[in-house]
């Protein structure tokens, strides 16, 4: 894609209601030497258009190597997702990216990978996760450790339970309320890191969530003796442009839509946290 | 190193008439609405002659006399930043068809050859930021289009505002030699002395045919160069670079909002400011969209929205966004401050905030 600015046509090919309020869009650009050619890593995102509203970023969660679809799963809270939630298989929007710089899959290749994300669940750390699974035999240990608030939050549960069943992998899930039948943890996720029994010479670790969550999960992790560049963070920002232009985006002298959105702790943390930055 | 020519007043109108010739649209600072504004010209007689401005902390006027020269003054509200990245314009606009298909079109503007005359050193700085900005990294198409083309005839400053401090940001008042401008001017109480920085300069000089400047003109421009340095009155802290990214908490965030209205006018006549929103304007019948980006400043509550909550809620996280980010993170970004001394955010703030005060205040430690 020569002038990143300007979006391209794609198709909808699938869409899949995860939740009331979540949906998976599966897409393909029309035309298709655009589509040959674009390549993306996980942990990066696009600028998707819906005609006539505006653009979001939202992050790629395919895997990079299924050359037929790029999909987003997208939560509704607003004026483009809301109305963007309407849109049907057959539809067209516009599609500009991908941007930003992802995981560090290359860097936790050999390594046990350690996932931690709040909140809601969090769509870039889905990205890879899936990418881990299908290259199993390229990393060791998985780990994945999600906090939610009550037990109702939890979407994809299904999902983690049939992660939980899959050799070498541990899902860890704390509920601030837990429920009736809430086989997980209640309390806050840096509890999980004393069950998780963490390799901490010989792990990468992926947080994606609240920033408060991701603070508070590294500065155990950290004095539990995890060295500080093997843990990464996903930040989010308001972004117009997605492209290291508009400034929306900016924590100090960073722009997260191109410095980012993933960042190594070292390289973030003199921001982190930092109200109003 | 190219040769100094010198260019009576009386025969000014032959470097319009030769910007003419070689098929430039030239515009100069001209008198509107009590400001100076680059608008276009063809006479040399329509050049500000006789202009002055007066300027300090919330105050700016411009006044006149006989004075024989057109660039007696400093500064107007605007640098280069409007004519290369527009205040609002379409980056790209797209059209659907009854099948709902969507085709999307680009709208970047047609290059044209413009030349601007009075352009100040500070201007020119503002200009590399600019252009490092919106060149490098992914390209705009937009800024591009508008930068290729342009020929910039600068004029040393020989009349620095109360509120300037380019010397403190190595930026002025007279143009280094290699900081892109085509020709370049010293203004002198009867003519120009002029030199080339460019071919296309060189081509435009060599065409006027004009004498070389005398040992005397030389040293009245290089006299004059030297006062204007002296004259200031507004620099920025010596230990800022060490001292300021300190400073996240201190008292005096609290104080400045306590007098900031948020307004934004800083960053609108800031000529490094870049930062913009992206707005759809849907056409009424339905079958087309445009997608607009417009300058946004740092001050507005939209620039750090995020779903559900402010980054940046208080005037006092934005003041000091729009400081720390001019003087201790850009350096992160572009290797030099985002500042350039020219003192417009620090005129025409109507409660007259000085950046460089609060600089000062900043970094004097944890006392304000
Ligand atoms: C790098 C990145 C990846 C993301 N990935 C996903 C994802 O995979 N799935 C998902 O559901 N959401 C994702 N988000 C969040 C998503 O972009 C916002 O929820 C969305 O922009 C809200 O837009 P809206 O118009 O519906 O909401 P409104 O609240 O009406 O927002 C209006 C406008 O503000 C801006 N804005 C608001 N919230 C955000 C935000 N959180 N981040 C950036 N801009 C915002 C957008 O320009 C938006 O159009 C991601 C955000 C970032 C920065
Ligand atoms: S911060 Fe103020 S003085 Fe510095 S370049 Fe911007 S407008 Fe000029
Ligand atoms: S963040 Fe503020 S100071 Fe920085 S470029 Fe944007 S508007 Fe200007
Ligand atoms: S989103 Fe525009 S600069 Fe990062």
């Amino acid at each position: 894609m020569s002038d990143l600015r300007q979006p391209h046509e794609a198709e909808i090919i699938e869409r899949v209601q995860e939740t009331p309020n979540i949906y998976t869009l599966r897409l393909r650009f029309t035309d298709p030497a655009v589509h040959q050619a674009y390549r993306f890593a996980p942990g990066q995102f696009n600028m998707l258009y819906l005609y006539g509203v505006g653009e979001v970023p939202i992050s790629i969660v395919s895997d990079p190597e299924d050359e037929h679809i790029v999909d987003h799963t997208i939560r509704a809270v607003g004026r483009v997702t809301d109305a963007m939630a309407r849109l049907q298989v057959g539809e067209r929007l516009g599609v500009r990216g991908p941007y930003g710089r992802g995981w560090p899959v290359e860097q936790a290749s050999g390594r046990d990978v350690v996932i931690v994300t709040g909140g809601l669940g969090c769509a870039p750390v889905v990205s890879v996760i899936h990418y881990v699974l299908k290259r199993r035999e390229q990393f060791g240990k998985l780990t994945i450790m999600q906090g939610v608030k009550h037990a109702d939050d939890l979407i994809w549960r299904e999902q983690y339970e049939a992660w939980s069943q899959l050799p070498n992998t541990q899902v860890l899930i704390a509920a601030d309320e837990g429920g009736t039948m809430w086989p997980w943890h209640v309390g806050h996720v840096p509890a999980l890191f004393d069950k998780a029994g963490l390799d901490k010479a010989n792990s990468t670790v992926m947080m994606c969530g609240p920033e408060g969550m991701m603070i508070a999960a590294g500065k155990t992790l950290l004095e539990q003796g995890m060295p500080a560049e093997d843990i990464y963070l996903s930040m989010e920002r308001n972004m117009q442009c997605g492209a290291g232009k508009c400034g929306h985006c900016q924590m100090g002298g960073q722009f997260v839509c191109k410095d980012g959105p993933v960042f190594s702790w070292p390289e973030i943390v003199a921001r982190l946290g930092v109200k109003g930055v | 190193m190219s040769q100094h020519v010198f260019l009576s007043h009386r025969d000014s109108q032959r470097l319009f008439d030769a910007l003419d010739r070689a098929g430039y649209q030239a515009q100069a600072p001209q008198p509107k609405d009590g400001a100076l504004v680059f608008s276009p010209i063809r006479q040399a007689s329509d050049l500000p002659w006789g202009q002055h401005d007066t300027q300090r902390p919330g105050h700016y006027r411009l006044s006149q006399d006989d004075s024989p020269r057109a660039f007696a003054w400093a500064n107007g509200p605007q640098a280069l930043k409007p004519q290369l990245f527009a205040p609002s314009e379409p980056l790209w606009q797209v059209a659907r068809d009854a099948d709902g298909k969507l085709r999307f079109q680009a709208c970047a503007p047609k290059p044209q050859k413009r030349a601007l005359i009075g352009v100040r050193p500070c201007d020119l700085a503002a200009l590399a930021i600019h252009d490092a900005h919106f060149l490098g990294g992914e390209r705009d198409g937009h800024y591009a289009a508008r930068r290729e083309g342009l020929l910039l005839v600068a004029v040393n400053c020989s009349h620095p505002a109360q509120t300037c401090f380019c010397v403190s940001t190595g930026d002025g008042p007279a143009a280094k030699e290699d900081s892109g401008y085509d020709l370049l001017l010293d203004e002198l109480d009867d003519g120009f002395v002029i030199r080339a920085g460019s071919g296309a300069g060189e081509q435009l000089l060599a065409g006027l045919a004009l004498e070389a400047a005398t040992p005397g003109q030389l040293a009245s421009a290089k006299g004059q160069q030297h006062q204007a340095t002296q004259g200031q009155l507004r620099h920025l802290p010596d230990n800022m670079a060490s001292a300021l990214p300190n400073q996240m908490t201190h008292p005096q965030w609290d104080k400045v909002a306590e007098r900031c209205l948020a307004c934004g006018n800083c960053t609108a006549v800031c000529p490094t400011c870049f930062c913009h929103s992206e707005r759809e304007q849907p056409a009424l019948d339905g079958a087309s969209s445009e997608h607009l980006r417009e300058w946004d400043s740092c001050f507005s509550s939209g620039h750090s929205y995020l779903h559900g909550h402010l980054v940046r809620e208080s005037g006092a996280q934005r003041y000091r966004q729009w400081l720390m980010h001019k003087l201790a993170w850009w350096p992160e970004q572009f290797g030099r401050i985002g500042c350039v001394g020219c003192g417009r955010c620090i005129s025409w703030c109507p409660v007259g905030i000085d950046i460089s005060a609060e600089a000062h205040l900043l970094c004097q430690g944890g006392e304000a």
